[in-house]
Parts: structure tokens; sequence; C-alpha cells
């Protein structure tokens, strides 16, 4: 038992599931990785279980109501010259947010290279596209409770979870979508200041990242479970 | 731009040195002072909650002598009780305390790797505590909805507190956990990314290893409070019906309608069971420690003792619908159900077996914190063994909703773990404050506690069993309760006052020895683990003055023959005991 401790073994390399664990368990770090890295990606995990337990309550509220539950191809459709297209909104809101992942992708990219001017324009416009989803999400709640008549405790068209669940899990993730565009405008702001150039260690970018396309994978899971089911 | 590990830095200068007293006390963002601010509030919200215990006990012991609390008031401090102890102080005090003090010593690290965030955390904390003790004064009071808020109940006209009592409840929960997270982040990156140089993950002291992975739960179970949490709260204040289903509320129907109450409790159990082991975790890890320290033998099966830990953290993710086998659930999930508990009472007898080997033929020093880890060995094998009984549906059946509830859970979440965090207070307080405490007082405490509580809950199970419903204000004259069972009552209640007038020799002792003390050595119980091999005691900012230390060995190396002394500290290179690898 005690052989296995000592210094001079811990560093040969084992065989199978014991050099799995002893990778693992390695000296000083686990991750080989910055701290606000490995943080983030615990942090992303927790908020992973939040979200699923909000879609999972979801689900279970709208298989166990027994009022019929609205057909969302008919709910977010939007009508262009008399003609209602089934969910164009949402595929334009969705479009928008996987495209600000791709830019977002790019900052990594030039922060890693140093390139300040870039990386800060290309977060910007990250920032952008995504206030333009909070802006899309606001005109569609409008438009539920403004024409549509839908309320958190009620709904014209079936049952009243629906509305519910609606304001509550797309409220919890625009809310994660606004919190996202002020982070990285402010790190855009903190790279264009040239507030990293004296450690030249632009993980921060990084870090930022993984949060904003945590966002939107969230988002693909609510766009299919909400808007597709 | 590789990241260069903590332990191979050069530059270890402090940038957030604490120079003013506000700085080094109160804004303060070192982990030994966030946890002791951690541990101080922690226990002074449970000295509320136990004073609540000792009301309603008066009440439960001696219906028909004390006016003191109305059935209201009852229910009222039966929530706040189990909320306190279970939340506020348990996991604030395990997590928050103990991992904030240990986590960086026995890793051998500065501090968390993020301070400020830390010291966010003990705050917020603060203010959840704050938002939690306002309730008493609102209008209507606390929640008496119990501890599980279960809806419709919890948010509807009738129950205690459903103006204000309820709200504050569920937004300090909100907090807490908010607190938590960032707590709970630094503890977890910490222990895998900041420590010593030689610290593997199979060196570190169990008791890290405990407090690591019950952080994990922690932050994977702590989500369903906050969704449940946020629903509720939508519930009652906006009108949605996620739990709450169409019915007569006080004669007439309410404006609810198709909400679940069985989807609160699932999401409820779903950290509430977790929850069981955040608080049962860290002290297994400690206990493991203490009974190795005290016992001069390295702890029997170390690699077993944490694969079980992880085991356990693992399986308590899928054995929470063993709380609701009463609820109406399918039944065919009592089958699934019963079968995980009862298999996460392998890992757990695993333990047990190990603690008891790591003290057959050990040279036990029957110091106080020893008495203490020895004493949950017996109070912990009683209540995992009650545990048994309710992890099967049809023993669970009748005596659901009685006092064998009550008594085997406080033998197993109540007791245990305090018992544990006694051992822990005792054992680390010469570290902590440089200051031995007084021994004599010690066992005083230890015997007192032990023996009452044993005198509070053991009776409880017979009560149970009788079919005694717990959650009862008074049980006036009925048929199937003997008035042995009334006579039973007020004996626990007797018990109950003597072991809170126990505590009181707890904190004159703290109190006293903080002061009078005897000067403590650096390593008074002579343990290998590294938090004893610090330049000053107690430790100064930054813990290992000018340089970190390096890790040779595991923390249980006692009693290793040909060594010099009985025991060889987790920094001593293997040239001290050459003899070593003759094992």
């Amino acid at each position: 038992m005690t052989s296995n401790m000592t210094e001079s073994q811990a560093t040969t390399v084992q065989e199978g599931l014991q050099g799995f664990a002893q990778d693992w368990s390695s000296d000083k770090q686990t991750f080989h990785v910055p701290w606000g890295k490995a943080m983030m990606w615990i942090f992303l995990l927790s908020d992973t279980f939040i979200f699923g337990c909000f879609l999972t309550s979801y689900m279970n509220v709208r298989m166990s109501t027994r009022v019929p539950w609205p057909n969302p191809s008919e709910v977010f459709a939007l009508s262009f010259g008399g003609e209602p297209i089934p969910l164009i909104l949402i595929a334009i809101m969705t479009f928008v947010l996987i495209t600000s992942s791709g830019t977002m992708a790019l900052a990594v990219n030039y922060g890693y290279r140093r390139d300040r001017a870039k990386t800060a324009a290309l977060m910007f416009i990250t920032a952008a596209f995504g206030a333009t989803f909070v802006g899309m999400q606001a005109f569609e709640w409008t438009k539920l409770i403004v024409d549509e008549g839908v309320r958190p405790w009620e709904n014209p068209m079936g049952a009243p979870q629906f509305g519910a669940t609606f304001f509550m899990i797309t409220g919890f993730h625009g809310a994660h979508v606004s919190i996202g565009v002020i982070y990285l405008a402010v790190v855009a702001m903190k790279v264009l200041k040239g507030d990293y150039e004296a450690s030249g260690n632009y993980e921060i970018v990084e870090i930022t990242g993984l949060y904003w396309h945590f966002v939107d994978l969230v988002w693909v899971f609510i766009f299919a479970f909400f808007y597709l089911w | 731009m590789a990241f260069v590990a903590l332990a191979d830095r050069d530059d270890d200068a402090h940038s957030h040195d604490p120079d003013t007293f506000i700085t080094k006390y109160i804004w303060s963002q070192d982990h030994k002072v966030i946890a002791i601010q951690y541990a101080i509030t922690a226990i002074s919200v449970g000295l509320v909650a136990l004073v609540l215990s000792l009301l309603f006990r008066l009440q439960l012991g001696f219906p028909d002598s004390f006016s003191l609390v109305d059935p209201t008031e009852y229910y009222q401090y039966v929530t706040m009780h189990g909320m306190i102890m279970v939340v506020y102080l348990l996991t604030a005090l395990f997590l928050g305390g103990f991992g904030n003090y240990l986590i960086p010593l026995m890793c051998g690290s500065r501090d968390m790797v993020f301070p400020y965030l830390n010291m966010l955390s003990f705050w917020v904390y603060l203010l959840s505590v704050i938002v939690l003790m306002a309730s008493f004064f609102v209008p209507g009071g606390p929640t008496g909805a119990g501890w599980t808020l279960y809806p419709p109940q919890a948010i509807s006209e009738g129950t205690p507190g459903v103006d204000g009592g309820i709200l504050l409840m569920i937004l300090s929960l909100a907090i807490f956990i908010v607190a938590f997270t960032m707590g709970g982040l630094n503890y977890v990156t910490t222990v895998l990314q900041a420590r010593a140089r030689g610290m593997t993950l199979m060196r570190m002291p169990l008791a890290i290893w405990g407090i690591f992975v019950a952080t994990i739960l922690g932050l994977l179970a702590f989500p369903a409070l906050l969704v449940a949490a946020i629903m509720m709260m939508l519930d009652h204040v906006v009108g949605t019906s996620f739990f709450m289903p169409e019915m007569l509320s006080m004669g007439t129907a309410n404006e609810y309608g198709g909400g679940s109450p069985i989807l609160f409790q699932h999401l409820f159990w779903f950290f509430g069971h977790p929850e069981v082991y955040i608080v049962a975790l860290p002290a297994f890890g400690i206990v493991s420690d203490v009974l190795s320290v005290h016992a001069r033998k390295n702890i029997f099966g170390y690699r077993m003792m944490v694969w079980a830990i992880v085991a356990i953290g693992a399986l308590s993710f899928v054995v929470w619908a063993h709380h609701m086998y009463v609820s109406g659930m399918n039944p065919y999930f009592g089958f699934f159900f019963a079968t995980t508990t009862l298999i996460i009472a392998v890992p757990t007898a695993l333990k047990v077996y190990n603690w008891i080997l790591t003290l057959w033929r050990g040279d036990l020093h029957l110091t106080v914190p020893m008495l203490f880890a020895i004493g949950f060995i017996f109070t912990f094998i009683h209540g995992g063994l009650t545990g048994l009984f309710l992890g099967n549906v049809t023993v669970d059946l009748p005596l659901s909703d009685t006092y064998f509830v009550i008594g085997h859970f406080h033998m197993v979440m109540g007791v245990s773990p305090v018992l544990v965090v006694f051992a822990a207070i005792y054992h680390w307080f010469p570290k902590i404050t440089g200051r031995m405490f007084h021994s004599g007082l010690g066992k005083a405490h230890f015997w007192l506690t032990l023996l009452g509580t044993y005198s509070i809950y053991l009776p409880m199970h017979y009560l149970g069993i009788l079919g005694l419903p717990r959650r009862y204000f008074a049980y006036g004259d009925t048929d199937f309760i003997p008035e042995s069972a009334h006579a039973m009552n007020a004996g626990i209640t007797i018990a109950a006052l003597l072991v809170a007038a126990a505590q009181c020799l707890f904190f004159i002792n703290v109190i006293w020895s903080l002061t009078k003390g005897k000067k403590a050595e650096a390593n008074p119980w002579r343990a290998a683990s590294l938090e004893w091999q610090t330049p000053d005691t107690p430790p100064k900012h930054g813990n290992w003055g000018a340089e970190l230390p390096q890790v040779y060995r595991w923390p249980y190396d006692y009693s290793v023959p040909g060594a010099s002394e009985d025991f060889i500290p987790q920094n001593v290179p293997d040239a001290y005991a050459s003899t070593k690898d003759d094992k």
C-alpha cells in the first residue's frame, strides 16, 4: 500500500486503468490550464445542471398537463405579406447566435496572436450579435404578450404552463446572453486598452469565449425542446 | 504561453498582503480568516436552531405544562430548525469553514486560487443568513411548511408564514446557492490546480478528498434547488402553476391549475439527497484523518477509502426518490431507488470497516478529538443501519413520517457530523489558535454529548415503531399511544435540555483556551499531514513563508519501522527513513 506512495514509483507509468488514474492524480495540477479556465469549466458544468433542471421540469409539466399544448409552428410564426412562415424569427435568432460563436472563435485566435485591434473588434461584433439576439427575443416576448395575450399564469391557446415555462426558460437564457454581452464588452475594452500586454496573456479572451459558446450551446437545446417539439 | 503551476513559480510575492485591521480581519481575502468568519457565522446561526429545538421539544415533552409555543410557532420552529441545521450550519461549516481552512494548508498552497471571490462568498453567505433571520421579524413570521417546503402546502393560505416567511426562505436559499457556488468553484479549482510539488491527488489527506468530492456534489446538486426555488417563487408571486394543482384551499377553489407537486419533490430531493453526502463526505474524510493520527497508524485501505468517497458521491445522485416512496410516484421507481440505495451501503460499509481496522491494534491515544471520532463510528453505524430499514420500500411505508425517521436522520446526519465537527475543532484548535484547549472539559463535553444524544434519539426509534407521527404539535389521548410513550417523550426532552447545556462546556472551553490555554507547539499531535508543518503557528498570511513545501509521501506515515520518530511528515524526503522501502 505505502510503496506506491514513494516518489520514485509515482513517476513510473502504469498501464490500463491504474495509469489513467495516475495521470489524473498528477503532481501539482491536474489539468495544464490556467486557474481561470479550469474554474470556468467547472462553473459551466454547474450551470449545465441548472439548465438541465429547467428543461427537465419543462418536459415534466408539458407531459403531465391535461390541457392541450399550443402548436409551436403556429405560435412562433411570423406573417410576411399575409403568408405565415413558421419559426422564421427563431431561425434568424439561432443563426445570429451561432454566427456569434464563429466571430468569438476568431477573436480567441487573434487574441493568442496578440493582435489587439482585431481581437477587440471581433469581440465587439460578437457582443453586437448577442445584443441583436436579445433584441429579437424582446420582440418575440412583446408579440406573445401584447398580440397573443400569453401570460406566465394564463394562455389563451391552451396550457398555462406554456407561458410559464417559456418566459422562465428563455428569460433565464436571455439573462445569460445579456451578462455575456456585458462580459464581452468589458474584456474587449481591456484588450483594446492593452491591459493584458504586461503579461502577454490573452487566456481571458478564451475564457470569455468558453462562456459564450456555452450560452450558444444551451440555446440549441432550448431551440430543440421548445420550438421543434 | 504555457501556464506555470503555482508550485513552480519563482515569484510568490503576495499582492494582497493585508496591512490594516479591516483588510486583515473583516474584508479579508485570507482563506484562514474567511474560514473562521464562516465558522463563527454558521455556529451562531446553529445556536439559534438549537434554541428553537429546545422550545418545541419542551412543548412535545410536556404538552400541558408550558405555553411557550403555539401550534403556528411550533411549525415555524420545526421548519427553521431543520433548514438552518442542514444548510446554514452543516454545509457552511464543513465546506466554508473547514474546506476553506484546510484545503490550502493540506494541499500546500498559499491561499485559494481566487481569494477575492472567496471573500465575496462569505459576505454573500452572511447576507443569506441575514435574509433568513429577517423572516422571524416579518408579519406572519417565518415559514412553517416543514424544512422540505413541499408545495402546495408551503404557498397555500393557512400555512404559517405564507405572506413573507416563505419568500424570504426561498430568497435566502437562492442567495446561499450563489455564495456556495463562488466558494465551491474556488475549493475545487484549488484542489485540482494549486497543489504543492509532489502532492498528487493520491497523496492528499482523506479530509481533502471528502471536502473535494462534497463540493463537486454541491455544485451539481444545488442547481436543482435553485430551479425549484425560482419556480416556487414564480408560483407564489407571479401566479404560475408549476407546482400548484387546482384544488380547494380554505374552502374555495384556488387560482392555480395543472401544476405537479411531485415535480417539486423530485427537484428538492435531487438536491436533498446529495446534500446528505455534502455533509457526510467531509465528515468521513476528517474522521479518517483524526483516527489515523491518534491511533498512530496509517489509515487502513487508503485507496479504497478514496474510491469509496468517489463512488458514494456518484451514487448519491441516483438515490433521491427513496425520500418519496409515499409520495404517489410510480411504484416501479421505488424498486429502482431501493436498489441503488442499498448499493450505496456497500462503499459506506467499506469505510466503516476501514475505520475499525485502522483502530485495530493501533496505539490509541484517547485524546478529546479521538474520543469524538470514535463516538462518530458508533453513531454512524447506528444511523446507517436504520437507513437500511428506510431504504426498503415495504419497511419504509409504515415507518415513513414517524419518529423512526427523526431518530434515523438525527443519528446519521445530525449527531454524526456534529461529533466530527467537534473532533475537527478540538483536533485543529492548536493550529488555528496557537493554544491548547482544556482536555478535562473537552472529555466531559464528549461524554455528556454522546450519552445525551443517544438518550434523545434511541427512544425515538421505539416511538416510531409504535407509530407516533412526526410534526404533531400535541398527541392528546390517543388509543394507540401508550402512557409510556408520553413518559418517554418527556425523557427525551430532558435529555435534549442536558445536551444543550453540555454544549456550554464547549464554548467555555474555547473562550477560556483562547486566552488562558497553554501555548501550543507547532505539531502537538505529531501528525504527518502538511498543515502541521507550517513555519508559524497559527500560520501567517501566505502559509508557508518564503518557499512552498515539497511533498515526498502520503500523509499517513505513522509508526514506520526504522524511522527515527513514529511519524514522518509529508515534506520530509525519503532519505530520512531509508529503511522504509523494506515494507
